[in-house]
């Protein structure tokens, strides 16, 4: 980016202040679409998962939803509620915004794209969405407003605690690739499935179990969603929030899936890597990065719409009592692991394609079974009635 | 001399491409409050779901009149309940909309004759669109969705009346 703008002749001071502020740009521009894209997403999903049609009537299969959505919004009244502070009422969104928009910066979309590739990024990942249980927390305090404070309560306590195991299980992957820098996690896999993170030993397979229900709760995603669990709390700490400010939750809120999908096919999914003769493509690695992140995502958008909500305690129990072990088992039999096959790269991979193979099964087997089932529903929901069927 | 400042007095043709816009984004995601009193409330679910489909529209449920933009008043209001339908519509953020739904919503209904049932929820709240039935179906109650999202599109919003 700078050096095309120092091609235009410009000062090589000014050019790179330029290119860093059309980066933002750029990544603000990438934040919304893929926010509002999402929503469109989930609610044309969750329409196919219930028999409905989901929103189809704004451009070509509603795709357009999002932009209706979103001006409705953005022109609807400002309202700050009578006895509310006012300051931290106006800020809290932001703080959220900062929260997800911030980890933009350190994703590879592909092999060398990368907006600045941290030799922390991982940890600067991992600090930086902290962001958002500050925000969430003035957001429900500043409302003076119950549900809204139990709501911030609520997901304070959870994402403070889904962080530790989250953190631990990350340890793993880091332990094998020796960086936290996410272009060196991603290069440290290979483009074949058993050179993945996910597949190298059966702690890793733990330690993606225990970070992708983590992430979960920390995105609060159904069936951790007890910040806004509409049956008992309305609609938690954003209860009192309405046009703008709401819609600036609303994206942060999508925008943090696809984030939590990406991190998951960089740390785990081989990210965009490609086989060694086309590695110089970015554009194919580009795309094989965005359709890994489209099926973790999809993943996440079928687990909240097959699953019930967790109670407060069963959520608190599942994070202290069994993530928060697993995850010292995961990591000291990682590094055991390693020790004993330190010099047996052959172990290592037999290991690996063993993995693969015990996946590939189970998929199989999933597959099977569904289609069983789908086959055994002699009738469809939306076919019709009898009476009608006559006409 | 026609300036900038001349066009916005009159009706301008950026002006109407705006509000052409916004008219259409707004039609097109009113959020309904998830509020229900009486036996319309569960045509209200039905309507809702697999068969007839409010999402379609882009209508999704809210739990909080803060970002609904859509009141769906189902069913009987007593007169205890009409000062909560107010506080409720004092609640939601403008531009706001009320679809009154079934008979005992417009005029009392089937209850008229009893000591405590309020005469029609107009009496209370501004309605944009009047349902008529006991209780309507779900198709009837996506074309009075229609019918609102009509007088949506017709609103001058920046324009000057």
């Amino acid at each position: 980016m700078e050096s095309i703008l120092l091609g235009l002749g410009l000062e090589e001071a000014t050019a790179q202040i330029l290119g860093a502020i059309l980066k933002a740009l750029i990544v603000l521009l990438f934040f919304v679409t893929v926010g509002g894209v999402l929503t469109w997403v989930e609610r044309r999903l969750s329409g196919f998962m219930q028999s409905r049609l989901g929103p189809n009537r704004v451009g070509p299969q509603g795709f357009l939803q999002w932009i209706a959505d979103g001006v409705k919004l953005v022109f609807k009244e400002d309202l700050v509620p009578d006895g509310a502070d006012r300051v931290l009422f106006r800020l809290a969104p932001y703080f959220c915004l900062i929260g997800v928009f911030c980890t933009l910066v350190v994703l590879p979309w592909g092999s060398g794209i990368i907006i600045a590739d941290l030799n922390v990024g991982l940890f600067y990942f991992i600090s930086i969405t902290s962001l958002v249980v500050i925000g969430v927390l003035m957001a429900g305090w500043s409302s003076n407003n119950k549900w809204s404070l139990l709501g911030g309560m609520r997901a304070a306590a959870q994402i403070v605690s889904y962080e530790i195991p989250v953190g631990l299980g990350l340890l793993v992957p880091i332990l094998i690739s020796g960086t936290l820098s996410m272009q060196g996690i991603m290069a440290s896999q290979g483009w074949l499935p058993w050179d993945w993170m996910l597949f190298k030993s059966p702690f890793t397979v733990l330690s993606f179990f225990i970070f992708f229900v983590g992430s979960l709760a920390e995105a609060n995603r159904i069936p951790f969603d007890l910040p806004e669990a509409e049956s008992e709390l309305v609609s938690g700490y954003c209860t009192e929030y309405t046009g703008f400010r709401y819609a600036v939750f609303f994206l942060s809120e999508w925008a943090n899936l696809f984030v939590v999908g990406a991190l998951t096919t960089v740390v785990y999914l081989g990210g965009g890597n490609l086989p060694g003769m086309i590695s110089g493509l970015w554009v194919v690695s580009l795309l094989v990065f965005f359709l890994k992140t489209g099926l973790v995502v999809f993943l996440i958008i079928w687990i909240r719409w097959t699953l019930p909500r967790f109670r407060i305690d069963q959520l608190m129990k599942l994070s202290w009592k069994y993530l928060l072990p697993a995850a010292f088992l995961a990591f000291f039999g990682q590094a055991l692991w390693m020790l004993l096959t330190w010099k047996l790269p052959l172990v290592q991979l037999a290991m690996a394609v063993l993995i693969f193979l015990t996946f590939l099964v189970l998929l199989y087997l999933f597959i099977k079974r569904v289609s069983v089932n789908i086959k055994e529903q002699k009738t469809s929901v939306n076919s019709p009635l009898p009476a009608e069927a006559g006409k | 001399m026609k300036t900038l400042h001349n066009s916005f007095e009159s009706d301008g043709f950026v002006l109407t491409s705006i509000d052409h816009l916004i008219n259409l984004a707004r039609a097109n995601s009113l959020w309904y409050l998830l509020f229900s009193t009486a036996c319309c409330g569960i045509e209200l679910m039905q309507t809702g779901g697999p068969r007839a489909d409010l999402e379609r529209f882009g209508s999704a449920p809210r739990a909080v009149p803060r970002q609904a933009d859509l009141m769906l008043v189902a069913g009987t209001i007593t007169l205890k309940m009409a000062s909560r339908v107010k506080v409720l519509y004092d609640q939601m953020a403008e531009p706001r909309y009320v679809i009154s739904m079934g008979s005992c919503a417009n005029s009392g209904g089937l209850f008229q004759a009893s000591y405590s049932v309020l005469h029609g929820v107009d009496r209370v709240i501004p309605v944009d669109v009047y349902l008529p039935g006991c209780p309507p179906r779900p198709e009837a109650l996506l074309s009075a969705l229609i019918e609102l999202q009509n007088k949506v599109k017709k609103e001058k919003y920046l324009r000057k009346k």
